[in-house]
Parts: structure tokens; C-alpha cells; sequence
């Protein structure tokens, strides 16, 4: 066996942390559904995630039918729709998005863009698949309790969330409190692996510098749910007590169908600031892994290196850190003392700083670089586009002034839709053709999958780009129906109807999308293991798609950073991470 | 790069001291904690997510107690008893407290004889941990049936601001879960200690790998931080 000598040039020290040995499956139900591997387990994060994704899909075009055409369709009552805003912002956020980024492209990727054999406690990592898919179940089931899903928003504000006159009093809130504390308990286990494995499982030669943005971006989030899920977890327990044992943490005294209710005391204003304690922290955890991926796309696809990498690592870590200070510029209308506006707006509007660094090094990665327009390449430009038109709407937001008058307007819908709805999407869309092929071994077929860009691309800016200019009209959001608001002109009307037609449109786009998913699996061209022709670990495993333990006897050893590509005087225009330089040359018996 | 220098030791360069120490773990390879674990470094983190919820609870708290209308009951008054017809207050909580901390002091004997590999004691001072702990959470269902019997419900009390037994109630009880929790796996490892899973690297059931006696400094590390907590929630809840 070559011994590795210490490369002072390369950096290489010997191996600190034994190899660990694997559980080892002993038949197909621990292979295939107890598994403890991390890319299965990744696996069955993005199904479960996308299974109920497609439900709140379907829950957004029973939206649309409702405002598009009011008083159409019978079948949709004031109520239902409620419930539905309510269902599908708290699936979309966090059931689909946090699970699928943290779940799911964090299990897969990770371990392997770390060079590690696997998550640092596989055991643990699969309990937290099974409590989250138990959360899932526990969600689908308000939709056939008595009563129905809650219909209190997804912020799930006391005290009108668990008042009667709420949809969902009965059993929906209860239930859904119950899946949220499933949910973060679920989370911490998965989430306290992936920290650990980035922090103390790399390869040799992985320094943190080195890493792929793509496991900055969700090592960051991961770091930011373990400290931002707290604040829901609490939340949830007390408005659960004030449901269910009819304490007052967050319930004043009021008037509740012409009687006193039996509460008093509690402070509404409490759970708001518990819950933007987390939901700002959560908007970052679905955009951090978004900004990894996107820029490990853009540099692949442009055969460029990331432009100004440090600085991409510290916005992300600075971003992280700022979105702890910001979240009461979601209740500057709740009453809050007014001054605390100053130094919230003043934070919020800090938080530009770093996100338009990250715009900006996306651009100069593009610039003059060797663009390749594949289908993921398509989705992270798009993202780039969509992310600036929310983020730039995000500066009127994050100003008090401008805030208040557009607070309850389709502005807000606009703004965060286009900020944490699309541009997300786009990068999960993207990151899929782009890792399809090492999950596989198969490639995405192209042409629907073009298609599947310009519909997706165009129709979400049908869809969000006039909801802008509803909300300056003044068009209030969570409304069932306008009526015949004098301030509402019917252009209004028909414009709602036509966003409605292209949401459907869009949806059912994904249809083909998913028909690609599948076909592909079967008769999608062979990809190869490195398709891409891309530098980071987990393109240069020994086979494709990676067996139990990713690499074969010897862990890779890396001595670059993930953005060799287009180097001058290379022989190819990448350089894998694990190719050692060319001056080196490891000399056997080299031993003392 | 001809004059490619290669050098074998074995070993890492020497490590450094001070900020430039951390300055080069964080910028090494491998790990960014040199010499810890997965499974510490894994515990350190829960414990510091762990403690957001902790802060979470007792700011919440703090926040109804400032904002009641009404006067919040006087916990020198709640928390008396009565003992050879003497009142002494907070006599319960000073004693659960004590034991509580006591059994902070045969934890860490625990993990020093862990490491010493002496079985038996480890073992032993482990169970007397759990024991004091099993005792706390019973004078802690003492304290509860006391308040309940003289009339502290979550949603009222006969004293004041019903967000006292809610808040009392909920913190000590999401801190007594943690002290059973941490019993229940005092007993398990040190059943496993005494077994002498750990002397000969024995693989757990459920996970298939290896033991070793820094599971007792882990496991000393969660309980550690349980009584670390019920400082602050006797200081914030009860001495306020």
C-alpha cells in the first residue's frame, strides 16, 4: 500500500479520523426503506417533499379558480378557501421547501461533496426521515378530520387562530401544531448530522474553503434552522396549550360570539415576534442552499470559476447572521412600538449589502465566461432574474413608510412569491437536471426539459409580475372575493383572471416534468459518472449512481478548491478537486 | 514547483496556541474541532440549539410576568411549606435544587472514573446520579400535586395573573422531561458500562457502532446542561 506523505505545497495532512466502518443492510427492507444511507434517505426526503408539494400545487390552482373567476365554482366556499391559503403557504415554506433544500439536497450532496462515507450518525439521520414523513402524515390528516385543515393563515396568529369562527378550530390547528412540533423535532436530528459531517467529518485536503458553495449555502441554513426552529417549537407548544388547557399565553381578554371568553392576560404581540424569530431566519434557509447550488450551477455551466469565492462565503455567512435581527419588519402593522421600526428597517435594508455581492459575483461569473445554455444552466439564470425582482420589491417592503400602505396587498403576495417562492423553485428545478444524472446514471431529456424552462420561466412572471401592480391598485390579499370595490377597476378583474389561467397553465407544465422524471429513469440517455465535465467530489465517484459508502476502498483526497475550470495551461478546461497538481509526485517509501 | 519539498511525518505540524490556534483549525482540513468526537461535537450543538428553547420558554415568560395586569403570586408565598410547624419559604426548591447540583458532582465523578476504566464505580456513580435525579423529578410531582391541590390550574390560580401556573407548569415541566429523559439513558449506559460494552468496543443495537467510555463524558455533558438550566429557572422563576 502507498503510504500519502505530508504535501506541504498541497496541504495534505494524514488522515486524523479513522475510517469509519458501515451499518451494513442485511435485506431489502433495511436497503431499500430503513435505510441509513444518506443518499437514500435524501431520497425519500424529495418524494415525501414533493408528494405534498403537489398538494399544495393543486390547493394554489383552487385559489386561482376562486379569484380568477368569484362565484363560479360552487364547490369552493369562503372557508375552504382559507384553509387553503393557510395549507399551502405552511406546506410550500416549510413541508416542501426546507425538507426538500435541508432533507433532501443536503443528505445527497453533502456527504459526498465533503468526501465523506456517509452522515456521522446514519441511525439518527434515518429517525429523522421517519419522524418527518409521521409530521407529513400528521398535516394530510387535517384534511379529513372533522372540520378540516386550520384556516388561519400560515403565520397561525392567536387570537384568531384558535377562536371558533376559524376553520379548523376543532382539529386543524390542534393537529397542525402537533405536525410543526413533529416537524422540528424530526429536523433537529437530520440537521445536527449534516453540521457535525461538514464540521468534523471532511476528507483530507477538504478545507472549509474549499468546500462547494453548494454545502456553504446549506451548512449555513442547517446552522440557522437548528437556532431558528426553537422559537416555532416554543411558539407551537404555548398556542397549543391555549388551545388545549385554555392557558393564556398569547390570548387576551375579548369577545367571543357575544361572550366573554375564558381567556386573559396573554399577548398576541408575543407569538408574532416567536414567530418572525423564526420565519425571517426560515426565509434565509430556504434561499442560503438556493444561492449554494445556484452558483455551483452557474460556475459548472460557464466553465468559469466562481467569481470572488470568499466573498460568496462571508455574504453567506453574513446574510445567516443579519436575518436574526431583522423579523420585526414583518409587524410593522401589528402595534408594535413604532421606533422599533428605525433599527429593524435599518437591518433589513443592510441585509442588500450581501445579497447583491452574491448578484453581483453571479454576474461576473457569467461574464465572458464559456456559457453552456443546458436546462440547468436556463434555471439558474432564471433564478438570477426572478431573485432581483423580488429582492429590489424587497427594499420598498423592508422601508416603513412605503410598508404600511402595501402590507395587506397582493404587493406582498407579488414580492414574496418572486423572492422565496420562484427563485427557489428555480434553483430546485435546476439542481435536479443538474444532479439527476449522478442520482440515476441517466440524463433528464432535454427538449421537454427546455420546454419545461420557458413555461415555468414565462408563467411565473404572467403570474407574480401583475400581482405588483394589483397590490399598488390597493387589491388586498386573503380576501375570498373583492366585490365591487370602487377602487378596483375591472381591468383589475380581468388581469386576476388571466394570472389565474397562466397559474394553471404553469402547473399543469409540471405534469411534463414529472413525466420526464420518470421516463428518464428508464429511457433517459446514459450519462456517464461526470456528464457535466464538473471538478467537485461527487462527479468523481467510482461509480455512478454511488454505492453504500460513496467512494470505493480509499476515501478521495482533495487538493484544490471546487472552481478549477478554464485553468490556463490545464490539459482540459476542469480540474476534479481530488486531482493532485502536476509537480507533485507521490514517491513510495518516501517513509522516513 | 520543482522544488516540491516532501516530508513524511506521521504527524500533523505542530499546533498553535491562542487566536492564531483557532485561526488554523478553522482553516485545516478534516475537522474544525481538533480532538472532538462526532458524537461531542454533535451534543455541543444540541445543546446549543437546546438552549434556544430554554431562552425561548423563559423570555416568553418574563414577558407575561412584566405585562400582567394583575399582580403575579409571590413564589416566597407559593413555594412554602410548613415543617414542624415552622414556614420556611422555598424550602422544596432549595432542597431539589441541592440535590440537583449534587448530582452534577457524582456525574463528573462518573466520567472521571470512566476514563479510568473502572467499571464498577463508573457504573455506580452513574446510578447515584440517576437516583438524585429520580428524586428530583419526584419532589418535583410533589411540588405539582401541592399547587394543584391548593387550586393552580394553567388556566387560573387563586392568587393573581393566571399565566403563573401556565408558565410554571409548562417550563418545569419541559425541564422535568429533560431530567427523565436524562435518567432513563443514565441507566442505560451505565448498564452497558457495567456490562463492559465500552472495554471491548461492543456495536449498539440500533446503530452498530462501537461504544466508548466518552459516551459517559457525553452523556455528563447533557446532564450537566439540564442542571445548568434549572439555575436559570430557579433564579428567573423562583427568586424573582
Amino acid at each position: 500500500m502507498v503510504d500519502i506523505p505530508y504535501d506541504r505545497i498541497a496541504g495534505i495532512p494524514p488522515a486524523e479520523v479513522p475510517d469509519v466502518e458501515l451499518y451494513h443492510p442485511r435485506s431489502w427492507w433495511t436497503r431499500y426503506v430503513f435505510s441509513q444511507d444518506a443518499k437514500v434517505i435524501a431520497i425519500q426526503y424529495s418524494l415525501t417533499a414533493s408528494a405534498i408539494g403537489l398538494v399544495a400545487l393543486v390547493l394554489s390552482w383552487l385559489m386561482r379558480l376562486q379569484l380568477g373567476f368569484p362565484g363560479t365554482f360552487s364547490f369552493i366556499d369562503a372557508n375552504q378557501y382559507l384553509q387553503f391559503i393557510t395549507m399551502h403557504g405552511m406546506i410550500m415554506v416549510i413541508y416542501l421547501l426546507t425538507a426538500l433544500f435541508l432533507g433532501g439536497f443536503g443528505n445527497y450532496l453533502i456527504p459526498l461533496m465533503v468526501g465523506a462515507r456517509d452522515m456521522v450518525f446514519p441511525y439518527v439521520n434515518m429517525l429523522s426521515y421517519w419522524v418527518y414523513l409521521l409530521a407529513v402524515l400528521v398535516l394530510a390528516s387535517t384534511f379529513f378530520v372533522p372540520g378540516g385543515p386550520t384556516g388561519a393563515g400560515w403565520t397561525l396568529y392567536p387570537p384568531q387562530a384558535i377562536l371558533s369562527g376559524t376553520p379548523g378550530q376543532d382539529w386543524g390547528i390542534i393537529l397542525m401544531m402537533a405536525s410543526l412540533i413533529l416537524f422540528i423535532i424530526g429536523f433537529t436530528m437530520g440537521g445536527l448530522n449534516y453540521v457535525v459531517t461538514v464540521l468534523q467529518a471532511r476528507t483530507r485536503g477538504m478545507t472549509l474553503m474549499r468546500l462547494p458553495l453548494t454545502v456553504w449555502g446549506i451548512f449555513t441554513a442547517t446552522v440557522m434552522a437548528l437556532l431558528a426552529f426553537p422559537a416555532l417549537f416554543v411558539a407551537s407548544v404555548m398556542l397549543l396549550f391555549d388551545r388545549l388547557l385554555g392557558t393564556s399565553f398569547f390570548m387576551p381578554s375579548l369577545l367571543e360570539m357575544g361572550t366573554l371568553s375564558k381567556y386573559g392576560g396573554g399577548s398576541p404581540l408575543l407569538f408574532q415576534h416567536l414567530f418572525w424569530f423564526f420565519g425571517h431566519p426560515e426565509v434565509y434557509i430556504v434561499a442560503l442552499p438556493a444561492f449554494g447550488i445556484v452558483s455551483d450551477l452557474i460556475s459548472t455551466h460557464a466553465r468559469k470559476n466562481i467569481f470572488g469565492y470568499r466573498m460568496m462565503v462571508w455574504a453567506i455567512v453574513a446574510i445567516g447572521a443579519l436575518s436574526f435581527i431583522v423579523w420585526a419588519h414583518h409587524m410593522y402593522v401589528s402595534g408594535m412600538f413604532p421606533q422599533f421600526g428605525y433599527f429593524f428597517a435599518t437591518t433589513t435594508l443592510i441585509i442588500a449589502i450581501p445579497t447583491a455581492i452574491k448578484v453581483y459575483n453571479w454576474v461576473l461569473t457569467l461574464w465572458r465566461g464559456d456559457i453552456h445554455l443546458r436546462v440547468p444552466m436556463l434555471f439558474a439564470l432564471g433564478f438570477i432574474i426572478t431573485f432581483v425582482n423580488g429582492g429590489l420589491t424587497g427594499l420598498f417592503l423592508g422601508n416603513v413608510v412605503v410598508d404600511v400602505p402595501l402590507s395587506d396587498t397582493m404587493f406582498v403576495v407579488a414580492h414574496f412569491h418572486m423572492v422565496m417562492g420562484v427563485a427557489p423553485i428555480m434553483v430546485v428545478l435546476g439542481a435536479i437536471y443538474h444532479w439527476y444524472p449522478k442520482v440515476t446514471g441517466r440524463m433528464l431529456n432535454d427538449v421537454l426539459g427546455k420546454f419545461h424552462f420557458w413555461v415555468t420561466f414565462l408563467g411565473a412572471y404572467l403570474i407574480f409580475f401583475p400581482m405588483h401592480y394589483l397590490g399598488l391598485l390597493g387589491v388586498p390579499r386573503r380576501y375570498f372575493e373583492l366585490g365591487d370595490a370602487a377602487f378596483i377597476p375591472s381591468s383589475a378583474h380581468s388581469l386576476n383572471a388571466f394570472i389565474s389561467v397562466v397559474a394553471l397553465a404553469v402547473g399543469f407544465s409540471q405534469m411534463v416534468f414529472l413525466f420526464n422524471l420518470v421516463w428518464s429513469l428508464f429511457k433517459g440517455e446514459a450519462s456517464g459518472g461526470n456528464p457535466w465535465r464538473a471538478t467537485t467530489l461527487e462527479w468523481q465517484t467510482p461509480e455512478t449512481p454511488p454505492g453504500h459508502g460513496n467512494w470505493g476502498k480509499e476515501l478521495p483526497i482533495v487538493y484544490r478548491w471546487a472552481y478549477d475550470y478554464s485553468v490556463p495551461g490545464a490539459e482540459e478546461d476542469f480540474i476534479p478537486q481530488n486531482q493532485p497538481p502536476r509537480a507533485t509526485h507521490v514517491v513510495e517509501g518516501a517513509a522516513s | 514547483m520543482a522544488e516540491t519539498v516532501l516530508t513524511h511525518s506521521g504527524q500533523s505540524p505542530a499546533r498553535l496556541d491562542g487566536w492564531r490556534g483557532i485561526a488554523a483549525d478553522w482553516a485545516s482540513d478534516q475537522r474544525t474541532f481538533k480532538n472532538v468526537s462526532w458524537g461531542k461535537a454533535m451534543m455541543w450543538i444540541f445543546l446549543l440549539s437546546d438552549t434556544f428553547i430554554f431562552s425561548c420558554f423563559l423570555l416568553s415568560y418574563m414577558t407575561a410576568r412584566m405585562s400582567t395586569t394583575v399582580p403575579w403570586p409571590n413564589p416566597s408565598e407559593v413555594f412554602a411549606l410548613n415543617i414542624a410547624g415552622n414556614h420556611i419559604p422555598l424550602i422544596l426548591i432549595a432542597i431539589m435544587t441541592f440535590i440537583l447540583i449534587s448530582s452534577s458532582g457524582t456525574m463528573a465523578m462518573a466520567v472521571n472514573f470512566g476514563y479510568r476504566r473502572d467499571r464498577v464505580r463508573t457504573a455506580a456513580l452513574m446510578l447515584v446520579t440517576a437516583a438524585f435525579g429520580a428524586t428530583f423529578v419526584g419532589m418535583q410531582a410533589f411540588e405539582w400535586t401541592k399547587l394543584i391541590m391548593e387550586g393552580v390550574r394553567p388556566w387560573g390560580n387563586p392568587w393573581g395573573a393566571p399565566q403563573f401556573g401556565a408558565s410554571f407548569f409548562m417550563i418545569t415541566g419541559f425541564h422535568g422531561t429533560h431530567v427523565t429523559i436524562g435518567v432513563i439513558f443514565l441507566i442505560a449506559i451505565a448498564r452497558k458500562v457495567l456490562r463492559g460494552d465500552f472495554d471491548v468496543e461492543r456495536r449498539g443495537f440500533f446503530t452498530s457502532r462501537k461504544g466508548y467510555y466518552e459516551i459517559v463524558e457525553i452523556m455528563g455533558l447533557y446532564w450537566h446542561f439540564v442542571d445548568l438550566v434549572w439555575v436559570f429557572i430557579f433564579a428567573l422563576f423562583y427568586l424573582w
